[in-house]
């Protein structure tokens, strides 16, 4: 069996229903509401598991899911190495969002990376202690954010509300997912002109590690040409 | 089999730590050890965020966070700073802990069998005791020397005339080669002014319909840079003769006799390194005692900037001729700042010091025989 793994909640679920349901597969769950069962029709030899988005790249690199859909950003930010395990078959067309650096909107004199990085040594200097960047996205923006040679900052957790942190005074900056940008501005924070992270959105991943048996393979490809990727 | 291998592998690596621990105890290092487990703020301090894309980092609720020892470097100075007295040597082994999520060839664990010098006399004594104790390790193997000094490039920034504040920022970036060139760019005009600060300076009223105060980072600090920005805006741009011999001195690479002759001739322009370049030579000189003849060594004048981001003078490495795609085989310098930013207010204590990984020798000499 091929096991096809579809995040389990909420628009992403309903959006990846439709964009396989556009190309004659069907997807449903089964049971109550609260079941995680789910079955396909339209394709033979393919199993539907019903997970956490977050989990998916995960589960890919393991090899126990042969395909799956999840954002861009989850797979760059939780798989180092990423194209050593799982292969992009096709961009999905929604799930848009953007993994920008945001900072007050007071500040008025910050705008670029380059002045964010003169005023993370002043705020050093000033407060003794780093500039703190609130995020979950700890590789991405840390990665991002060395090549860009900016220096004199932290990196502290946030797994919820990351745009309340700078009010709360428990970080001074954020990175986090966008996509229109109106929960930042509402916060009173703005974009970096150049503080474009990655741009994301929901993507259908194939396992490079993923063990096929000749039946996987047949089912594998019908699948493929079925959805038109091949 | 395997399992032969991997202890006839096992011993000889043990055979190998345990001489040069000898070598390094004979020299008059002091065995000092170190916990595995280091607390994770001083070393956040000295290298940034950085770190956490090299080191592991774990935690308790009691302690907070730790760091799996990334070298010895760190631990040993803050313990020479508690207890020693100088001029001290001191010698240790163990294995340090190195994340390699770009290249899972590299190990993540690996043994360091080091030596390091705390001595407020004769560097170029000390730099070329260390250097020559650390190649004596490797003699005969097929490795390739690489020397350098960061110590002239410090010197050049310090001397460039124009703002204390733009010396400031350079010497911020002096181990990230791609933002100091960027600062060099802007600061010589080659790069033009972001739109966004430009509009920002021409504003005479640049708080018009700001956004609220949100956020530790206050009024006082924005309005405190946007007058830094003004002044630097009214600053001339560095000069174009002084920004050649910045390339020109950073273009040096040749054999350190060459070298040494290039930097002297730029030092009649670039007069700020010159007490740099007599250090150089005086260190030339003693490696030259100790039988590394100047024509016979590489400098980079470039080298150990990206690498080693607590070096400030000499610097170096051996790297295995036929195996571009290892690490070094060993590195080592001078970092006689560390110890200033590590002691809080006690000064600096000038030290030099050197790494060997044994597990590469083994392999190197196994190769090479």
């Amino acid at each position: 069996m091929i096991k096809l793994g579809v995040p389990s909640k909420g628009r992403l679920m309903e959006k990846t229903f439709d964009w396989f349901a556009r190309r004659g597969v069907t997807l449903a769950r089964s049971g109550s509401d609260r079941e995680y069962a789910a079955t396909v029709s339209g394709a033979e030899g393919v199993s539907l598991v019903l997970l956490s988005a977050g989990e998916i790249p995960r589960e890919l690199a393991a090899g126990r899911l042969h395909l799956g859909v999840t954002g861009t950003d989850l797979v760059h930010e939780r798989l180092p190495l990423w194209t050593d395990v799982v292969t992009p078959l096709a961009e999905m067309g929604f799930g848009h969002a953007d993994l920008v650096l945001a900072v007050p909107a007071c500040w008025i004199d910050v705008d670029t990376l380059d002045d964010l990085d003169a005023a993370a040594a002043a705020f050093r200097a000033e407060h003794g202690h780093r500039l703190r960047v609130a995020t979950k996205y700890h590789r991405l923006v840390r990665g991002f954010l060395r090549d860009a040679g900016v220096a004199d900052y932290a990196i502290v957790d946030s797994q919820g509300a990351t745009e309340g942190t700078v009010a709360n005074l428990t970080a001074e900056m954020i990175a986090d997912i966008t996509s229109t940008g109106e929960t930042l501005r509402a916060n009173h924070l703005k974009i970096l002109s150049d503080g474009l992270v990655l741009k994301s959105q929901a993507t259908l991943w194939k396992s490079r590690v993923a063990n096929l048996t000749k039946n996987d393979r047949a089912a594998l490809a019908a699948l493929v040409a079925q959805l038109g990727l091949d | 089999m395997a399992d032969a291998g991997q202890t006839t592998d096992d011993a000889r690596l043990r055979a190998r730590v345990a001489t040069l621990m000898g070598a390094f105890r004979d020299a008059g290092g002091v065995e000092v050890s170190a916990p595995v487990l280091l607390p994770a703020e001083a070393l956040l301090d000295l290298y940034g965020e950085d770190i956490r894309g090299r080191a592991y980092v774990t935690s308790d609720a009691l302690r907070g966070e730790q760091m799996l020892r990334p070298d010895f470097t760190v631990p040993v100075v803050q313990r020479h700073m508690a207890e020693g007295a100088e001029p001290a040597r001191y010698a240790y082994a163990g294995p340090v802990f190195r994340k390699q999520e770009q290249d899972p060839s590299r190990a993540n664990e690996y043994p360091q069998v080091g030596y390091e010098v705390f001595a407020r006399s004769a560097p170029a004594e000390t730099d070329a005791e260390v250097f020559a104790l650390i190649a004596a390790q490797l003699d005969g193997l097929p490795v390739r020397a690489v020397t350098g000094d960061i110590g002239i490039l410090m010197a050049a920034v310090r001397g460039l005339e124009t703002t204390d504040r733009r010396r400031t920022a350079l010497m911020r970036h002096i181990w990230r080669p791609r933002r100091f060139r960027a600062l060099l760019d802007r600061f010589a005009g080659r790069t033009p002014v972001p739109a966004s600060r430009a509009r920002l300076l021409a504003e005479d009223h640049p708080w018009t319909g700001a956004a609220p105060q949100i956020g530790l980072r206050g009024r006082a600090e924005v309005e405190a840079r946007i007058a830094a920005l003004r002044e630097d805006a009214a600053e001339p741009p560095l000069a174009a003769e002084a920004l050649a011999l910045l390339d020109a001195l950073l273009a040096v690479r040749e054999t350190c006799d060459f070298a040494i002759e290039r930097l002297r001739d730029l030092s009649v322009d670039l007069v700020s390194i010159r007490p740099a370049v007599d250090r150089l030579a005086a260190r030339l000189d003693a490696l030259d005692a100790r039988g590394f003849a100047p024509g016979s060594l590489e400098f980079e004048a470039n080298y150990g900037r990206t690498s080693m981001e607590y070096y400030d003078g000499f610097v170096f490495g051996f790297y295995a001729t036929r195996r571009p795609d290892w690490p070094p085989v060993a590195t080592g310098g001078r970092y006689d700042a560390l110890t200033e930013r590590l002691g809080q207010g006690a000064g600096a204590i000038p030290a030099v010091g050197g790494v060997v990984r044994p597990d590469l020798v083994v392999a190197l000499d196994g190769a090479g025989t």
